[in-house]
């Protein structure tokens, strides 16, 4: 029933020093659609692909708000984000209220995951199945943080999670040592090249599918954005002057690839059915 | 007399079982019975008098003398009441020197876990003020207060901070602030000299300030010292200085009727 | 014996016929796997270095340390799992803070040791938890003098003069042999260290890795900090070129 005799549950070290269910847990971040994190300077930016069960359902969520200052993209199990991002909100609350300070992004990243490391090792628990981008910003500038159910945590230049994230990954290792300079504007559009790689052979980016989380002063293309650059989710119309800005791409599947002027609202919804794996959230 | 040990600090009430025949988890469960009767602190006991503080060109600085009264008692007369919280912080204490000293362990725990972390963030006077009107609160609304008027002063990324909380979790920000006594007696004195002027105010000259108000407070408030010490907190961090003693003159007190020898 | 396929080898709470718990032995394999982490206790103080394995160049380079500060005066080095190794440096800040709490005073190393040390080997009677998968290095400076120990999984924990684990720690205790502590200040210390990670650190078969070294003694005022950078990229420099002489 069980692959080997060592995987069947978080309290048993492999004769190599290995611990199968944190290692399955980690498939389990794949399963989840993809998220892309960046940082430049002066911002940092989460992008991810939404999935959606059909043409009646609505796409899931795959960004959340924890504070101001902060905010989280999450692949794999979705009802696990949520206890997680909870409990990165009372700790952001409790640091606002004990020292009117917005808390530091790096310790709520190692909350969660010192939380997590608790569950790869005692009975009857079970790692948390997903992995999470956080983005924030405290007087050190802009951070962006991966987070995974082994209790592990760290911060990036560029990265990504999800299913399919090693293409992604592979744009961004081309890449990443330009985002510092980068402006908003050639920061998404970047995440946007990066995410598409996650995608498959016949889908494309569009409004509908794309999420874009931003922490860092307004962008050409924003209006009330708050001085101090606050965390905000871009979603549906607004984001389509991000999704033109897209080089095409160049390589051998240009059949499918329709111009980016094509992606107009009513196309879309043509591409809803959309998505790749059968995960459920 | 209830000449039962065993029945000393237990209800007398016989349905608590007066001989102990109870194995002691079987015995019904009753109250404490001193509960209703428990006293939270009612008064202060050994107690620090006035703090004075300032805005000044550079930063703030905070006087308070070093005696700490018991009663009308000078107890202790060799007290430091400020005390310097991580780096870019001072606080000064007036009132129950016992809940102060149970302060400044708090504080200092937090300042220590907050080193723990490494990662460069720390607290300035404003973290550390919220954070001290939170406890304060907290202990009021548990009709168990820190029986306190503290200031809390500092200097971080180039801006000033000075502020005050009290046993109630009152709290407000000024340019100069006394505790105590010194909310009657220097404030006058502070406010003529400091407001509107804070950028004007040298060093030398807010020491001076603080100088003459101590010997002020010192002619004028009978649970005061002669000695005291400054900190001051800058670009440079925080210094809190070496006792400085107040040169006084008592002799016009030989005209005054009541004091000393009485010829008639 | 071997130990695979027994049963013997499931649970944390069970002994082999030969009184072995291969659990913790298991533990330990994670440990000899990981980057090397060492601990070095000369005349006036400690000096701490790991080497931190580089998974991704997308990586911040120093942002993300594996050497963690207990209290004012203690630093913590771990080999193994990061995750676990932050579990046992959260239990050491309780500890040490505790003992604040309880007698106004800074925590002698050994209290803190004795205590994590409990807390480890508790890990290793219980079928419901299991081990933790990383051997820990404690320094500091207290009102004994410098002070380094080392706990393993098993919750054992000894003191020493050099200590070394992981992946490298066999060619690391070969070259700590060699030193002499007790004339060694913390500055020779730190150029030492630089050399010995430098040295264990396989550059045809490992990943890239990042130098970080941190100190506590005579100067740094007994408070537990990160070597500062002028001195880290001198001690570097030094091992590399030491490195070119060694073989």
């Amino acid at each position: 029933m069980f692959r080997n005799t060592y995987d069947s549950d978080n309290t048993v070290f492999s004769p190599q020093g290995r611990l199968h269910q944190v290692e399955y847990a980690l498939e389990a971040v794949k399963q989840g659609s993809a998220a892309v994190g960046l940082r430049s300077k002066t911002h940092a930016i989460l992008l991810a692909l939404k999935r959606s069960f059909g043409e009646l359902a609505s796409y899931q969520q795959k960004m959340y708000r924890i504070d101001d200052h902060v905010g989280i993209a999450i692949a794999g199990l979705t009802s696990d984000a949520r206890v997680l991002s909870n409990f990165m909100r009372q700790q952001a609350m409790s640091s606002r209220m004990l020292f009117n300070r917005p808390a530091p992004v790096n310790r709520l990243v190692a909350a969660i995951a010192d939380k997590a490391q608790i569950n790869t090792q005692e009975y009857g628990r079970r790692p948390y199945g997903v992995g999470l981008l956080v983005i924030g910003q405290d007087k050190q500038g802009p951070h962006l943080y991966e987070f995974s159910p082994s209790g592990n945590s760290y911060e990036y230049y560029a990265i990504s999670i999800g299913a399919r994230s090693q293409s992604a990954k592979t744009y961004l290792e081309k890449h990443y040592e330009t985002f510092a300079d980068c402006t908003l504007e050639e920061l998404i559009k970047h995440g946007l090249h990066a995410l598409r790689e996650t995608l498959q052979q016949d889908k494309e980016l569009t409004i509908n599918n794309t999420s874009i989380g931003i922490i860092g002063p307004g962008g050409a293309h924003e209006t009330d954005v708050t001085l101090e650059g606050d965390f905000r989710i871009l979603e549906g119309e607004v984001i389509e002057v991000y999704l033109q800005s897209m080089t095409p791409k160049e390589t051998g599947e240009a059949p499918h690839q329709p111009p980016p002027a094509g992606e107009v609202p009513a196309a879309g919804a043509s591409t809803t059915a959309d998505e790749d794996v059968q995960m459920e959230d | 007399m209830d000449h039962f040990p065993t029945n000393w600090g237990r209800p007398r009430n016989d349905a608590a079982d007066p001989y102990g025949t109870y194995p002691i988890h079987q015995r019904p469960a009753t109250k404490d019975t001193f509960a209703e009767g428990v006293q939270r602190t009612q008064q202060p006991i050994v107690t620090g008098t006035s703090v004075l503080a300032i805005q000044y060109k550079d930063g703030i600085m905070m006087a308070a003398d070093n005696l700490a009264s018991y009663g009308s008692l000078a107890r202790f007369k060799d007290i430091q009441r400020l005390h310097k919280v991580g780096t870019s912080t001072v606080i000064g204490a007036s009132g129950d020197m016992s809940d102060f000293q149970a302060i400044q362990t708090l504080l200092d725990e937090v300042v220590t876990d907050e080193f723990t972390h490494g990662d460069g963030h720390d607290l300035g006077p404003a973290e550390v003020h919220e954070y001290l009107s939170r406890v304060m609160y907290s202990r009021r609304s548990k009709i168990n207060p820190l029986w306190n008027s503290i200031l809390v002063g500092g200097f971080r990324d180039g801006k000033r901070f000075l502020a005050y909380v009290d046993l109630l979790g009152t709290t407000y920000s000024a340019p100069s602030i006394a505790t105590g006594y010194g909310a009657y007696i220097a404030i006058p004195l502070l406010r003529a000299a400091v407001d509107g002027r804070v950028d004007e105010l040298t060093e030398e000259n807010a020491r001076a300030l603080l100088h003459d108000c101590m010997r002020v407070l010192f002619y004028r408030d009978a649970r005061s010292l002669d000695k005291y010490q400054i900190a001051t907190v800058n670009a440079s961090g925080v210094h809190i200085s070496d006792q400085i003693h107040l040169d006084t003159s008592w002799s016009f007190a030989e005209g005054i009727r009541g004091y000393g020898a009485q010829t008639q | 014996m071997t130990s695979i396929g027994t049963g013997y080898d499931l649970s944390a709470s069970t002994y082999s016929p030969d009184g072995r718990i291969f659990q913790v032995e298991y533990a330990n394999k994670a440990v000899e796997n990981s980057g090397t982490a060492i601990g070095l206790r000369v005349k006036d103080g400690v000096v701490l270095a790991v080497e931190k394995l580089i998974h991704s160049k997308l990586l911040v380079p120093e942002a993300n340390r594996r050497i963690q500060t207990i209290d004012k005066h203690i630093g913590l080095a771990s080999a193994g799992y990061l995750a676990d190794g932050r579990h046992v440096s959260n239990r050491a800040r309780d500890e040490a803070s505790s003992f604040r709490e309880n007698y106004r005073a800074p925590a002698t190393l050994q209290y803190v040791v004795d205590r994590v040390g409990l807390y480890v080997q508790a890990y290793t009677l219980y079928s419901s938890v299991r081990p933790f998968g990383c051997s820990t290095i404690i320094g500091g400076v207290d009102k004994h003098g410098p002070a380094l120990f080392v706990i393993e999984p098993s919750g054992v924990s000894y003191g020493y003069r050099g200590a070394a684990v992981g992946k490298g720690r066999q060619l690391a205790k070969t070259e700590l042999e060699k030193l002499k502590f007790s004339e060694l200040t913390m500055k020779e210390a730190v150029t030492e260290a630089a050399r010995i990670i430098y040295l264990v650190h396989d550059d045809a078969k490992e990943k890239d890795f990042e130098l970080e070294m941190s100190w506590v003694g005579d100067e740094t005022n007994g408070i537990h900090q990160a070597v500062p950078k002028d001195l880290l990229d001198e001690a570097s420099r030094k091992a590399k070129e030491a490195l070119e002489t060694f073989e």
